[in-house]
């Protein structure tokens, strides 16, 4: 992938203080791409040249569990990157989607977190290789899409999943094959469309409703569909609690609430264990979801407790 | 020669049919530059905006045949912002407004308006050929004026087009007494045909030679059209989705037989997986097959047809075929001398498909091979030295790993080896296109011995400015260089700029040229356009006082003699 003295100024780089990646001398090659070096919260990935194991190594990296909601960042990583938060379940600042929307060349309706986790990706997100880690000659080196991107401030920060461009295939060729292949789905009656209902409880509520988790694309819809849903719930609980009784409950507030002050999203996978919703990729999520439960922060304390102490800091 | 007279030159000029000889000609002596330019019938040009269509006019008051070509090849692949220019309608009205006869118009990458093909086929009365490729801008309203207005069309030849299918009834706006067909080419459109109209207009057409429908035409009209044109020479299929013993399937085979002229078979936009067994009769005779678009069938059905194609000498073909497909091609196609393999899998799916032991048997099964265009999942230094040592008759060798960057996948090394050796074999080769983890290296290679280099397409390659400089310094017939995503910066794009005035053009995407190298260039050059193309804020480069270490986004200079050109919208900046 890099040249030898790429390798060196880059394993230069990656060996701060702090860090506690492999050293050179260990005859392993150690690449920075997640910038990740001054947080001690993730190794360092081992490269071994071969990309099929970069690849291995970014999505095993996308599927770590972290302490946290998908969303909150840890103290030691927000100072210093420009990352994104991979799965935000719920709406986070709208600019983050409608920037990394605009950048999806191939016009994906999927969101960008979603593009970033497709097998198939083998592109780095561009937004964990910054400038702030890498210095400038590595990153001519580095393996990324757009390069002019990544040294032009005035474009889009999000993550470039795939390149504008690439592979080289004519887009009448690309549209053509594109309607070719829904047609044959089509005509396969591949189970593609099929609604996936699953049920949704809520700590607290009298009734569980139903949700066709193939009708959205990506957790922040989930998201939202489910706040309007639970609107109603969440407001008898304001009322008895006598909390904010008197005071109207605005969407914001209601936001707060499902944000991660009282109340966490959570589902049981095929294997029937409590996982915190937003930490695989949306499609590994409804692959494997069997129900959804909101359940109350006291509750949740054992899945996020992260997330109690980020809102008791806001409180 | 000077003791001949004029028209006897004349005459031994009308022998002499490549640009670039008649360039030559026209370069002897005064005499001969006149007789030349009075002379000359086809016009080439290759980049629109090199000219325009008055110096044009003046210098061939009498061609009958003009190419044109618009966009930079890149914007193929989405690179250039839909707007920035090739617009083909200042031409049209040009010739219309002198007295030139034109009779054949051929356009590429441009953009073309449903007015100006009402003006073409309202000014031209011996019209006779219209060949459109990978042009926009128009829908089959204009091509409902090319029908009714122009009496002696011969081809209308639509390639890969985005046109705006407004399901008019442009094909029955051939009058009925219209006769002179020669080749009709509407694969690209997506909406419906008047069969009705389709089939009367090739009933009464005995000298068509190329037919290609589109995906709206069903098997049961393909077979009443190819039982009453059985003189075709190349067909292209648009859409065979039947039950295989039903009575189209049997009319078809029935017809099928007929067609002893066939050469050429394409198309196959939507094909069931069986429908190629009934074109095995005439695969004896195929030159050339194109199964590139026929995505739904398997790479066993491939198979099975070219064990049949012994005379092929033209192969476009899904990477589906696999490996052991092309293995059946190296043994089959002796005759083969182009072949192009596409990706399936646009994403670079786990599914490797073709690899380098596809490429290495082809290239041992397959002596007359000198053009190939190869999409594949990974590649070796050790491959493409064979290759090399098997062919080396290239002329056009284009590889593409799908995945930037990667590296020989066995000894993790980069390919510089490898295509070095392909530019040392093949001492003709004019077109390249490399890939895969490379270094300096390979330019240097490339430098040293692609003597007659004259298009070269680089992405994701190179460490320094040292690479763009190899090949600038070497590669002396060098016309069209590309590069995108590759660290290649100001010292090289000004190490000498006298180069450019040897080429037709240069683009620069996502490299490291900034802004004021750009303006370097355009002050010590004014014979070159300097076009940066900035979709994004394009204003905010001016304002910072680090405009002249800001990078450019895209960059795109050619050589001109018109000056700046006047269509270029608000994100393109002309230097």
């Amino acid at each position: 992938m890099l040249s030898e003295e790429e390798l060196q100024s880059n394993v230069s780089v990656a060996s701060s203080p702090t860090s506690n990646c492999i050293s050179k001398g260990g005859g392993l090659k150690v690449h920075n791409y997640f910038g990740l070096s001054d947080s001690s919260s993730v190794e360092s990935s081992t490269l071994s040249g071969n990309v099929e194991d970069d690849k291995a190594t970014i999505s095993l990296k996308a599927t770590e569990l972290t302490l946290g909601l998908p969303g909150s960042q840890s103290p030691a990583r927000e100072t210093e990157l420009d990352e994104k938060p991979f799965f935000p379940l719920l709406p986070t600042k709208d600019e983050i989607f409608s920037s990394s929307q605009k950048n999806i060349a191939s016009g994906n309706k999927r969101g960008f977190s979603d593009t970033m986790y497709t097998e198939k990706n083998w592109m780095f997100p561009e937004a964990v290789a910054t400038q702030s880690v890498v210095n400038k000659e590595v990153t001519q080196n580095i393996p990324k899409g757009q390069l002019g991107t990544l040294n032009n401030s005035s474009s889009p920060p999000a993550a470039k999943a795939q390149i504008v461009g690439w592979p080289p295939v004519r887009s009448y060729r690309k549209n053509t094959l594109a309607t070719t292949c829904k047609n044959s789905d089509e005509v396969d009656g591949k189970p593609g469309s099929a609604a996936l209902f699953v049920k949704v409880s809520m700590d607290g509520a009298p009734y569980l409703r139903k949700v066709d988790l193939r009708s959205y694309t990506n957790y922040g819809e989930l998201s939202s569909a489910l706040e309007k849903m639970f609107t109603t719930f969440t407001l008898g609980q304001c009322g008895s609690n006598g909390a904010a009784g008197k005071d109207m409950l605005s969407e914001t507030k209601l936001k707060n609430l499902l944000n991660g002050k009282d109340y966490v999203l959570t589902y049981e996978d095929k294997d029937g264990d409590w996982m915190l919703v937003g930490d695989v990729p949306w499609e590994m999520f409804i692959d494997v979801c069997k129900k959804l439960k909101i359940m109350k922060g006291a509750d949740a304390i054992g899945l996020a407790p992260r997330a109690m102490e980020k809102s008791k800091m806001r409180a | 020669m000077n003791y001949f007279p004029d028209e006897v030159i004349e005459h031994v000029f009308d022998f002499v049919t490549s640009h670039k000889d008649r360039n030559s000609i026209s370069l002897v002596c005064k005499s001969w530059f006149k007789i030349e330019r009075y002379s000359r019938q086809n016009v080439f040009i290759g980049n629109c905006y090199s000219i325009s269509p008055e110096r044009l006019l003046r210098r061939f008051p009498c061609f009958k045949s003009l190419t044109l070509k618009g966009k930079p090849h890149f914007a193929d692949f989405n690179l250039v912002p839909h707007g920035w220019g090739g617009f083909v309608q200042p031409w049209i009205e040009a010739l219309a407004r002198s007295r030139v006869g034109l009779e054949e118009l051929r356009l590429k990458r441009m953009v073309v308006t449903d007015e100006g093909l009402e003006l073409l086929s309202r000014s031209f009365v011996n019209f006779k050929s219209l060949v459109l490729v990978s042009c926009e801008g128009f829908s089959t309203d204009g091509l409902a004026s090319i029908a009714s207005n122009c009496r002696h069309l011969r081809d209308l030849d639509l390639q890969e087009n985005e046109i705006d299918d407004h399901r008019g009834q442009w094909l029955s706006c051939f009058p009925e007494t219209y006769t002179s067909l020669v080749t009709l080419n509407f694969a690209c459109l997506e909406g419906e045909t008047n069969l009705v109209a389709l089939e009367r207009l090739v009933a009464r057409s005995p000298n068509l030679r190329s037919l290609k429908l589109n995906r709206a035409v069903p098997l049961d009209a393909l077979a009443r059209l190819m039982a009453c044109a059985p003189q075709i020479v190349d067909l292209g299929v648009g859409s065979y989705e039947d039950e295989q013993d039903s009575e189209s399937c049997l009319k078809l085979q029935a017809a099928i037989r007929k067609y002893t002229s066939l050469r050429s078979l394409s198309g196959f936009l939507e094909a069931a997986p069986h429908c190629l067994s009934a074109f095995h009769p005439v695969c004896h005779n195929l030159t050339s097959l194109n199964l590139s678009y026929a995505a739904e069938i398997h790479g066993s059905h491939l198979i099975k047809l070219i064990e049949h194609c012994k005379k092929l000498q033209r192969l476009w073909i899904l990477d589906s075929i696999g490996d052991k497909g092309l293995e059946v091609v190296a043994s089959t196609c002796k005759e083969l001398q182009e072949l192009r393999v596409f990706p399936t899998d646009l994403h670079g799916g786990g599914n490797t498909a073709v690899t380098e032991d596809g490429l290495v048997a082809i290239s041992a099964g397959c002596p007359k091979l000198h053009s190939i265009l190869y999409f594949c999942q990974q590649m070796t230094n050790a491959a493409l030295i064979t290759v090399a040592r098997n062919c080396p008759n290239f002329i056009r060798f284009r590889l593409c790993i799908l995945e930037p960057h990667k590296p020989d996948h066995v000894t993790s090394q980069p390919l510089d080896e490898g295509f070095g050796a392909i530019v040392q074999a093949c001492k003709n080769l004019k077109r390249l296109s490399v890939s895969g983890l490379l270094t300096d290296q390979v330019f240097l290679y490339i430098g040293m011995f692609a003597t007659q280099l004259e298009m070269l397409s680089i992405a994701f390659a190179g460490d320094t400015d040292k690479g763009m400089l190899y090949v600038l310094n070497g590669c002396k017939k060098m016309r069209k260089l590309e590069i995108r995503d590759s660290p290649f910066g100001d010292a090289a794009l000004l190490a000498d700029v006298n180069k450019y005035e040897t080429m037709r053009s240069l683009w620069m995407s996502s490299c490291e040229v900034t802004l004021g190298g750009c303006k370097r260039l355009a002050r010590k050059a004014p014979w070159l356009n300097v076009e940066i193309i900035n979709e994004n804020d394009n204003n905010r480069m001016e304002e910072n006082g680090y405009e002249g270490r800001q990078k450019v986004d895209k960059l795109y200079l050619y050589r001109t003699v018109v000056g700046t050109r006047v269509d270029a919208p608000p994100f393109v900046w002309i230097l």
